[in-house]
């Protein structure tokens, strides 16, 4: 599945939309050095963490997307930085768990 | 074997906003030279949690990128201090001196060392007041 029909099918929020990736998984974690340690490439991320560095994190791992959930916001250098990296940026004000339910239901 | 291409990055204490550029820098060129995305992807891995480890817990440093003319990929970390006290302690998962600052931005998952020992194929590290430096060598696994 695309990011693009993942969106459609979930109704989660653009903040921004990247590369259309395909998605192959979901991942869910917020210390970022067990996501960069056990993630995989093609995997769309969920987070609660909005700063700068998961941008770097995403690109390193090769996610197809970051799904922030629980309400959390991107500042905007965040934005930017994800739009310098082509990486699509998606928001669910949903908690962690019904944001996956959400994706599997999908059929991600 | 000799060594046909080295570049050394600066790392800079505190520097939350940059982390992760030198990893991508060494991950876009390492592609350009027809490395493996395997290969390129350990190599990425290790120099993120080496820089990471650089801001939130040393004086800022180096990382120096080499690479051999039989394919071997080499990195050489070398911070600044204050160094490890308990490397051993250090290299166990889970196992974390990182900040509450830090924390709250998910670092200091105690995952670094680990991380970086599992995805180098070669790994040493020595450490003392004046600084800490990991040496890790790479090489396609195939």
């Amino acid at each position: 599945m695309k990011v693009t029909e993942m969106i459609e099918k979930t109704g989660f929020k653009t903040v921004y939309l990247g590369e259309d990736r395909e998605v192959a998984g979901v991942y869910c974690g917020d210390l970022l050095s067990w996501v960069m340690g056990k993630g995989q490439p093609e995997q769309a991320w969920i987070t609660v963490q909005s700063h700068l560095n998961v941008i770097a994190v995403a690109v390193l791992r090769e996610f197809s997307c970051i799904v922030l959930a629980e309400q959390a916001e991107f500042p905007e250098e965040v934005i930017e930085r994800a739009k310098n990296e082509g990486l699509t940026l998606l928001y669910s004000d949903l908690p962690v768990y019904e944001t996956a339910v959400r994706l599997y239901e999908a059929g991600v | 074997m000799s060594v046909i291409y080295e570049k050394i990055y600066n790392v800079e204490r505190d520097d939350y906003a940059n982390a992760g550029l030198v990893s991508s820098l060494i991950k876009q060129s390492l592609r350009t030279i027809g490395i493996s995305p395997a290969v390129s992807r350990r190599v990425a891995v290790a120099v993120y949690e080496a820089e990471i480890n650089m801001i939130i817990h040393a004086y800022g440093g180096t990382i120096t990128l080499q690479i051999s003319d039989d394919g071997m990929i080499r990195l050489i970390a070398k911070d600044k201090g204050p160094g490890i006290p308990d490397i051993e302690k250090a290299l166990t998962p889970g196992f974390s001196t990182a900040s509450k600052k830090a924390m709250e931005l998910g670092f200091g998952a105690g995952m670094g060392l680990p991380n970086i020992k599992r995805n180098a194929d070669e790994f040493s590290i020595e450490s003392s007041p004046a600084g800490t430096t990991l040496d890790l060598k790479f090489q396609e696994r195939e």
